[in-house]
């Protein structure tokens, strides 16, 4: 099977969750989206790495798997505060940053 | 073999991190009703006069607290003053050296060691942080934490002012440099006086990280060019930064020059000083201005001159002028202040006008005079703003057209007024007339011109100092002095040992002078040897006289 | 010519005393060290001393005139030319090759001084016993006054100018302390100012020279500088010989730095005298004579020492004629005889004994007129205006019998104290030769008749006449403790002249150490040659045109408006104004303007950068709306442009 349709899955995948970050305002949603991103990218790590033969892509996706991981943990708690004090997940409602 | 040096920066330092642990633990509860109390009979009639004095637990916990503080001044003192007995005034180069790696990597170390003119300056601080502490005791009585917290900024300002005057490293002195700005900067916007003391201690901080940021480019440069950060080698005749191009030695000399002279402050970047000491305590202005500010002519001396030999010619006539534009401006112009804090500043700007004047002037007695005139121009302008703090303390103003006739309720406050007055406009027989004089006599011989334009600031002095005098001190009493304290107990200590000193080393400041010579020669040796074995045309600009 | 092989420190390095050979001269330093300690003491010691610290203060000076008297008699005892004695105590400061030494110089000229200043000085310290016993700061009036004896004894003892100019400043300090002892009136305080302020001005010419010195002749000690002075340009000579007197004319009140005497008689009587009449206001004619060598070797300079002692006699003769204060009249008949002093200065040599001989009688009789105007001023409830004096010498007969000894010693009556120097300096004059010679000599006897006129005019308005006093006003004779030291004075206005002159005595004792020409006094000469005649003429018109307009008329109690020289007169010339209108108003505007550039200008630039800083971040913030996902979509761009770079790249 020809590695480059799992490439070209990846940038599906990716573009797929670059559009639901832009576009959706739940902030569990952008969240998924964003995990959507990372595991393009970790196929796309794979598949290069099975072109060129080299094992240093698949170690880079476990690392991107590791940090997502992490990602999810402080990721999630900090919507579960903001729905708490806030009653709502969406994430223009959170803009407390502005200038 | 004793650490002294290292001694002398960790005194201050521990003594700054056991005060505010003590001020810490013995005042846990902020005693917010005891402050608005306080608050009130101090900010609500500027008529009261009496000082308002501490109650409650926090009161005692601030209490110990200054007192250990005190203690660690008083024992940072004894150790310099054991050291200084120790060195060797026949000797040049440093003493007490002592050499440490830090980071490897970068070949950065921790290395101390003094020659005669940081050690005098390093005595200089030691002699002025007690002395601030003892004027600054009842300063504070109107805060939760009754001054502690800003007598734990000054120890830790101490440490780093020893520090800095006793780095041997480029590098160990940059972290000095910079981390001075920090206590101060919350000693000014925490501790200082006034509305505008938060705008104010900004200003500093930002003139003063422009400056240092762009000493570290020079920093950095002196490693990339000489490859070691250690000042032993990188200067002198032998060291590692003598055989390079003289147009990189400009702008590596530039780097350091333009920190040096915001920091000492040089006329047109010294607009940050007024505020500063307007916003200041009269203490955190004696250790800014006595102390502080000397790192800037300091490091002139110690880095620009030394390191740089070959770039010196080029910078002699442009600061000469900025020198004596500093000279004249700042006299002019502390005529022109009705702050006395903002006034004294303005004095200060004009005397460091004739330090570097005679830094750069380059001649022996002018580098001398100009040495010993930073530890004078300590004493005198500490003496002064310790005064104008009295007043301070007794009708909560620094305006001179809130005082009057002052001379008569108040005898000795005025006289000790008059006498560090004097010392300012450097009255033979009180210190800063030896350096001043020096500084002139060996401008003189670099160039008449110069000295001439100088001259006019010694009876510009007197003008600004007498007219202080007679608006504050002489006249018909206003009804609302009438009841001004004269100086108390506290007081006198604090302010006695520096009109003493300033009279003892008016009659008798060879001690110093034997300290500082040696040190002088070196940079007068090395700014003209260098300059003549360049090319003749520096030389002739350089080592003229 | 060589000028100056007459200076006998010039022809070998003066010998230095160590306490084997002579131990009263090793311990000349106790003459300033006494009363500097009394100074010290009553300032220290405060209110623990007010009960005795006056009469410290007063034995004190005593006692240095005790020591003086003794260091005389020693040098007596050595040979003329071996009189100049160094007195090293310790080295001051020193760098590289500058050195200044707290040495001492004990020579005839520097004895001379160290005499009249101790005596007179003892002399008006018993006086303020009684003057100022009723003041509540008398404990600080005898420390500065301890003070400023130590200072000038300092000044006139320094054998080197870094020296000298400590003594220097220190007595403008205890002038400027004394001036503006009563601090509470603001006339006082400002008069105190500017007399500190003017000075500073001369001393900045003393400074230079002194810098001048060093750099050039290598050396600031009088016997290094005077050994350089004939290999050094006359250009340099010229310049130092200037400074100098422009330092002179600070410290004597000579034009045009006079303003400050004027107003200086705020400070208390004793003070006037003392300070402002005795000593003080000689040490510039001190100064030209201790630095003779320099303006020997300088013409010019010479010339315009000439020009400015002439100038300040005649001025200061036609202040102190139209002046109705007694105080401000005789400090502008102080600044008339120390011009004459300055001129007979300027002729060099041949005037030298005739300058500092009138220096030494005009201290005695010139503090004796200003203790008796304090005596009358005591009486008069310390009113000053003699229009409303009068009639006094029958209330005040001892006041009046010892000022008028002072005021017939001043003007010249034949063989008082006055008339010996003052005919020294006449026949010094004319001596000259030539038209310089003539026209100096007049110039002296123009201000003889000034003197002789405004001195009868200040006698015969307060003393004789009807009385014209304030109502509540009792005369009556002062306390015997201010009585005394006027006698003493007065004694030393009738024969103080007489001893110093009579067989050259004075002139004997002088000449070797300031490389003085002797001229021959003699009486005889002095009555029969025609500058004596004219001396004596002028005395007598004087004194009569005043009976005319004084005496036999009666004194108006409102000053009448008077000529336009008169009203010139009581504004002292406008030196005031002219001060005000060259530098004051200019240097107002200047500081004015300069803090209005600092405001606006510089400190704005700094601010004003800071300012953009601030505007700019808070634009760039703006940028920054708090929508999460807009800043994803921004971030989106970014790689694309990035990714795209790449991609075209490579």
């Amino acid at each position: 099977m020809d590695p480059m349709n799992y490439i070209v899955l990846a940038a599906l995948l990716f573009t797929i969750g670059a559009v639901g970050v832009l576009v959706r305002r739940n902030a569990i949603i952008v969240f998924m989206c964003v995990e959507l991103m990372l595991n393009a990218c970790n196929l796309a790590f794979v598949a290069f790495a099975r072109m060129h033969g080299d094992i240093e892509g698949q170690v880079i996706a476990f690392f991107v798997m590791v940090v997502a991981a992490a990602e999810v943990v402080v990721g999630l708690a900090i919507i579960m505060q903001i729905f708490r004090t806030r009653r709502s997940a969406s994430l223009d409602d959170a803009n407390l940053l502005k200038n | 073999m004793i650490p002294w040096l290292t001694i002398a920066i960790a005194l201050p330092a521990i003594g700054a991190v056991a005060v505010w642990a003590l001020a810490r633990a013995q005042a846990p509860a902020a005693d917010t009703a005891q402050r608005r109390r306080s608050e009130a009979a101090t900010g609500g009639g500027t008529d009261t006069i009496t000082e308002v004095r501490p109650a409650g637990p926090a009161a005692v916990g601030a209490e110990n607290a200054k007192r250990a503080a005190f203690g660690f001044s008083l024992a940072t003192l004894a150790v310099v003053v054991a050291m200084a007995l120790r060195f060797d005034t026949g000797a040049g180069g440093l003493q007490f050296e002592q050499t440490h790696e830090w980071i490897p990597r970068f070949g950065v170390h921790y290395a101390v060691g003094v020659d005669g003119i940081a050690l005098v300056l390093i005595l200089l601080s030691a002699v002025l942080v007690p002395l601030v502490m003892l004027a600054a005791w009842r300063e504070h009585d109107d805060r939760e934490d009754g001054g502690a917290g800003y007598f734990a900024l000054i120890l830790a300002l101490q440490a780093m002012m020893v520090g800095v005057f006793a780095a041997a490293d480029v590098f160990l002195f940059y972290v000095f440099f910079e981390a001075m700005l920090i206590p101060v900067y919350f000693m000014i916007g925490r501790y200082g006086r006034g509305e505008q003391r938060a705008r104010a201690a900004v200003k500093f901080l930002l003139y003063s990280l422009v400056g240092g940021l762009i000493m570290l480019v020079a920093v950095i440069g002196v490693y990339v060019v000489g490859g070691t950060f250690l000042w032993t080698e990188l200067a002198g005749p032998g060291g590692a930064l003598a055989g390079i191009e003289t147009e990189l030695a400009v702008w590596l000399f530039l780097g350091f020059f333009i920190a040096f002279a915001i920091k000492a402050p040089m006329w047109p970047v010294h607009t940050w000083l007024p505020d500063a000491a307007q916003a200041s305590r009269p203490g955190t202005a004696v250790l800014l201005v006595g102390v502080l500010d000397k790192v800037g002519t300091y490091g002139m001396l110690r880095y620009c001159l030394e390191l740089f030999p070959s770039a010196v010619s080029a910078f002699v006539w442009p600061v000469v002028a900025l020198s004596l534009v500093s000279i004249v401006y700042g006299a002019i112009l502390a005529i022109g202040q009705s702050d006395m804090m903002r006034l004294i500043a303005y004095t200060s700007v004009s005397h460091f006008g004739f330090i570097t004047l005679g830094i750069f002037a380059l001649t022996e007695q002018a580098q001398a005079g100009a040495a010993l005139y930073m530890v004078n121009h300590g004493f005198a302008t500490g003496a002064l703003f310790l005064v104008v703090g009295f007043l301070i303390a007794r009708r909560g103003s620094a305006q001179i057209a809130d005082y009057g006739g002052v001379q008569k309720v108040a005898p000795q406050l005025a006289g000790v007024f008059l006498v560090a007055g004097l010392a300012g406009l450097a009255l033979p027989g009180l210190a800063p007339f030896v350096s001043e004089f020096l500084v002139l006599v060996g401008v003189y011989a670099f160039n008449p011109v110069a000295a001439v334009v100088a001259v006019i600031g010694v009876v510009l002095a007197a003008l600004y100092i007498l007219w202080m005098f007679q608006r504050t001190m002489t006249g018909p009493t206003p009804e609302k002095l009438s009841g001004l304290k004269d100086l108390n107990l506290r007081e006198k200590w604090a302010v006695g040992p520096l009109l003493a000193l300033l009279i003892v080393f008016g009659l008798y400041p060879q001690p110093l002078l034997d300290a500082i010579d040696p040190a002088v020669e070196r940079t007068v040796q090395i700014g003209t040897e260098d300059a003549s074995a360049t090319d003749g045309a520096t030389a002739e600009e350089g080592g003229e006289g | 010519m060589a000028v100056t092989q007459h200076h006998a420190y010039l022809a070998a390095e003066p010998a230095v005393a160590t306490a084997a050979d002579s131990p009263v001269l090793s311990f000349a330093w106790l003459l300033f060290a006494l009363p500097l300690a009394g100074a010290a003491i009553l300032l220290l010691g405060g209110r623990r001393t007010d009960k005795w610290g006056h009469l410290l203060a007063t034995v004190l000076p005593i006692a240095s005139f005790a020591l003086a008297a003794l260091i005389l008699f020693d040098l007596l005892g050595r040979a003329g030319d071996a009189r100049s004695v160094s007195v090293p105590v310790y080295e001051w400061f020193a760098v590289g090759d500058f050195s200044a030494g707290v040495n001492l110089l004990v020579d005839p000229l520097s004895i001379s001084f160290a005499l009249l200043i101790t005596f007179v000085g003892s002399l008006i310290h018993v006086y303020s016993i009684g003057y100022m016993a009723e003041d509540p700061g008398r404990r600080r009036f005898f420390a500065y006054l301890n003070l400023f004896v130590a200072a000038m004894l300092v000044l006139v003892l320094a054998d080197n100018f870094v020296l000298l100019f400590l003594g220097w400043e220190g007595v403008g300090l205890a002038s400027y302390l004394l001036i503006g002892f009563w601090q509470y009136k603001p006339t006082a305080a400002t008069a105190a100012k500017k007399a500190f302020l003017i000075n500073r001005v001369g001393d900045l010419g003393l400074l230079v020279a002194i810098m001048i010195m060093f750099a050039v002749l290598g050396a600031v000690s009088f016997s290094e500088v005077f050994a350089a002075v004939p290999g050094a340009s006359d250009g340099i000579l010229l310049a130092i010989g200037l400074l100098l007197l422009l330092g002179a004319c600070g410290k004597s009140a000579q034009l045009p730095l006079q303003a400050w005497l004027l107003d200086a008689m705020e400070g208390p009587t004793p003070v006037s005298a003392l300070i402002h009449a005795a000593t003080m206001v000689t040490a510039g004619v001190y100064l030209i004579v201790r630095a003779g060598p320099i303006f020997e070797g300088a013409a010019v300079a010479q010339t315009a020492v000439l020009a400015v002692g002439a100038a300040t006699m005649l001025a200061g003769g036609i202040i102190a004629s139209a002046k109705d204060d007694i105080k401000k009249s005789l400090a502008g008949s102080t600044m008339s005889q120390i011009g004459m002093m300055v001129l007979a200065a300027g002729l060099g040599p041949a005037g030298y004994v005739a300058a500092i001989a009138h220096l030494i009688t005009h201290g005695f009789f010139k503090a004796g007129l200003f203790l008796g105007a304090g005596s009358v001023m005591h009486a008069m409830n310390e009113g000053v205006d003699m229009r409303r004096y009068g009639g006094l010498a029958t209330k005040m007969p001892i006041t009046f019998a010892t000022f008028g000894l002072g005021y017939l010693a001043i003007i010249g009556v034949p063989l008082l104290s006055g008339w010996w120097t003052k005919e020294s300096i006449i026949s010094a004059t004319f001596g000259v030769g030539g038209t310089t010679g003539l026209v100096l000599g007049s110039a002296v006897i123009a201000g003889a008749l000034l003197t002789a006129f405004y001195m009868s005019r200040m006698v015969f308005m307060t003393f004789l006449g009807k009385p014209r006093w304030e109502e509540g006003v009792h005369p009556h004779e002062s306390p015997a403790n201010m009585t005394v030291p006027m006698v003493l004075l007065a004694i030393g206005s009738l024969g103080l002249g007489a001893f110093l002159m009579l067989g050259d005595r004075f002139a004997g004792f002088l000449a070797p150490a300031v490389g003085a020409e002797v001229h021959h006094f003699s009486v005889a000469h002095a009555f029969t040659a025609p500058y004596g005649i004219a001396a004596l003429v002028v005395l007598v018109l004087g004194v009569a045109v005043a009976w005319a307009m004084y005496l036999r008329k009666p004194v108006a109690q409102v000053a009448p408006k008077g000529s336009f020289v008169t009203v010139a007169a009581r504004k002292e010339l406008y030196g005031n104004e002219i001060n005000e209108g060259l530098l004051m108003r200019p240097g107002q505007v200047l500081t004015k303007a300069l803090v209005t550039i600092e405001d606006k200008v510089i400190d704005a630039a700094v601010n004003g950068l800071g300012a953009g800083v601030r505007d700019s971040s808070s634009g760039l913030g703006r940028a920054q709306t708090g929508f999460a996902r807009s800043y994803a979509l921004t971030m989106l761009f970014g790689a694309v442009i990035v990714a795209a770079t790449l991609v075209v790249r490579l």
